[in-house]
């Protein structure tokens, strides 16, 4: 039987009538076509998929559908709006941390959640919160840097996070 | 996946009616990060699957003077590590819950989830069986509560039956003064299940400085989380010194029944159990200068 939701997707409403077997991640990818969100391993490894839902980062491939329902998602396509990049983006364009670009959108949200809960996140903290997002490019330094400069911007009264 | 009937109860009281009746054909649902992994490779493909989540009040984490800690069975395990009360009281547990994995998995994995999977690696397992702590399972004929040092029975059985639910988890108060530490031994630290888990619970006489009593559990390394039970006799009433140490270590090592694994032989677990319960006591001395 399929079940009828509602997902709040980067600030529109969605109702989505879904079979119970179908991921967020799925639903996002081909019910909604909002492809900025990645299907890496779909076990939950590598961090591609991740989305944030209700203010936390998770594993899209990890969540039915219908367990989202009326939860508010923002996948990447939320963040800045078409003419300016979210300032993370800025950064990891500035820092050179995208190279292929596959696990980028996932990692910008894992970046934006840790700073979103702690605007002054030190090395460590970056590090974790990052931990469940593999980068097979750049070898992370460059990400790091990119997230270090946006709190540091942010504590200088430089771009807004909110900016979405 | 196998086609499922998802059911979505907003009581305790709707879930048990449920489980009574379709329990044998069921899987309950509450953070998915094992479950989804599950029934994606099809290893298990329950007919229903009952997601608990909605139900309000089970993700409480209480504190009481009298009664200790009581945390509900959907606290998610980043519930716990956010929770300063358990970074101040129980600071085992919560460094059991931060190690458990990965931000994301952490954000919607919960408690009752890690323990009710039973499996050997059950992160949260060791910590919270050296505490003392207890499980509340309740079905339609009543509730019990079950030591957790009694709960699991082998890989992914425990003696939770069928139509009956985890609630919550008792931890009464560690003994005043007693120190504790959670280490976890994994090649992708923020991410794999423990290829061995060491929990401490060492409680000292102040005076002398020898150990009172010892709790050494070990995450796993067995077909269940266990107690390191001889290798706790033996450090119990002595003063710990090098040499000791490293026959407690040894012993804790020999109680370990570890398996073959792909990422890590039985030989090497059998071998890191030893070192990290040397490491597990070597940081619990040096917190107040213990070590002879």
């Amino acid at each position: 039987m399929k079940h009828l939701i509602r997902l709040t997707v980067n600030g529109t409403d969605y109702d989505l009538l879904v079979d119970p077997r179908k991921t967020l991640l799925n639903v996002i990818r081909t019910d909604l076509g909002l492809m900025g969100t990645k299907s890496g391993c779909n076990t939950g490894a590598c961090g591609a998929c991740t989305v944030i839902m209700d203010g936390k980062a998770v594993n899209s491939c990890l969540i039915l559908a219908v367990q989202a329902n009326g939860k508010k998602i923002l996948t990447i396509e939320g963040l800045g709006n078409g003419e300016k990049l979210h300032p993370l983006q800025e950064a990891f364009i500035r820092h050179g941390a995208i190279q292929c670009g596959y696990c980028t959108p996932g990692m910008i949200l894992s970046a934006k959640a840790l700073l979103d809960k702690n605007s002054n996140p030190d090395g460590i903290e970056i590090r974790e919160a990052i931990a469940g997002n593999l980068c097979r490019c750049t070898g992370y330094l460059s990400i790091i840097e990119a997230i270090k400069a946006v709190s540091k911007d942010r504590k200088m009264g430089q771009g807004s996070l909110n900016g979405t | 996946m196998k086609p499922f009937e998802y059911i979505e109860p907003h009581s305790v009281e709707e879930a048990l009616l449920f489980l009574n009746q379709f329990g044998n054909e069921t899987k309950i649902l509450a953070g998915g990060t094992i479950l989804l992994l599950q029934m994606k490779s099809q290893k298990i493909t329950p007919r229903y699957v009952v997601n608990i989540m909605n139900i309000s009040g089970l993700d409480r984490i209480e504190y009481n003077e009298k009664e200790g800690m009581t945390i509900g069975s959907l606290a998610t395990i980043a519930n716990l590590e956010d929770s300063f009360i358990l970074r101040d009281r129980l600071s085992i547990l919560h460094q059991a819950a931060r190690e458990l994995g990965t931000q994301q998995i952490k954000n919607i994995a919960t408690l009752g989830g890690n323990l009710c999977n039973a499996s050997p690696a059950a992160e949260m397992a060791p910590a919270l069986i050296a505490l003392g702590a207890s499980a509340k399972l309740v079905s339609l004929s009543g509730e019990r509560v079950v030591k957790l040092e009694d709960f699991f029975v082998g890989p992914g059985k425990s003696v939770l039956k069928t139509g009956e639910m985890l609630i919550e988890v008792q931890v009464p108060h560690p003994p005043p003064g007693s120190k504790g530490i959670y280490l976890k031994h994994a090649f992708r630290k923020k991410l794999e299940m423990a290829n061995v888990g060491i929990a401490v619970l060492a409680d000292f006489n102040e005076k002398e400085k020898f150990i009172k009593d010892v709790l050494i559990v070990l995450g796993a390394v067995a077909s269940i989380p266990k107690r390191a039970l001889e290798a706790e006799a033996l450090a119990k009433g002595k003063k710990m010194d090098g040499e000791l140490l490293e026959r407690v270590a040894l012993l804790a090592s020999e109680e370990s029944s570890p398996i073959d694994e792909v990422w890590a032989s039985a030989e090497y677990k059998r071998e890191m159990v030893k070192v990290f319960v040397e490491r597990a006591f070597d940081q619990i001395l040096s917190l107040d200068g213990y070590r002879v």
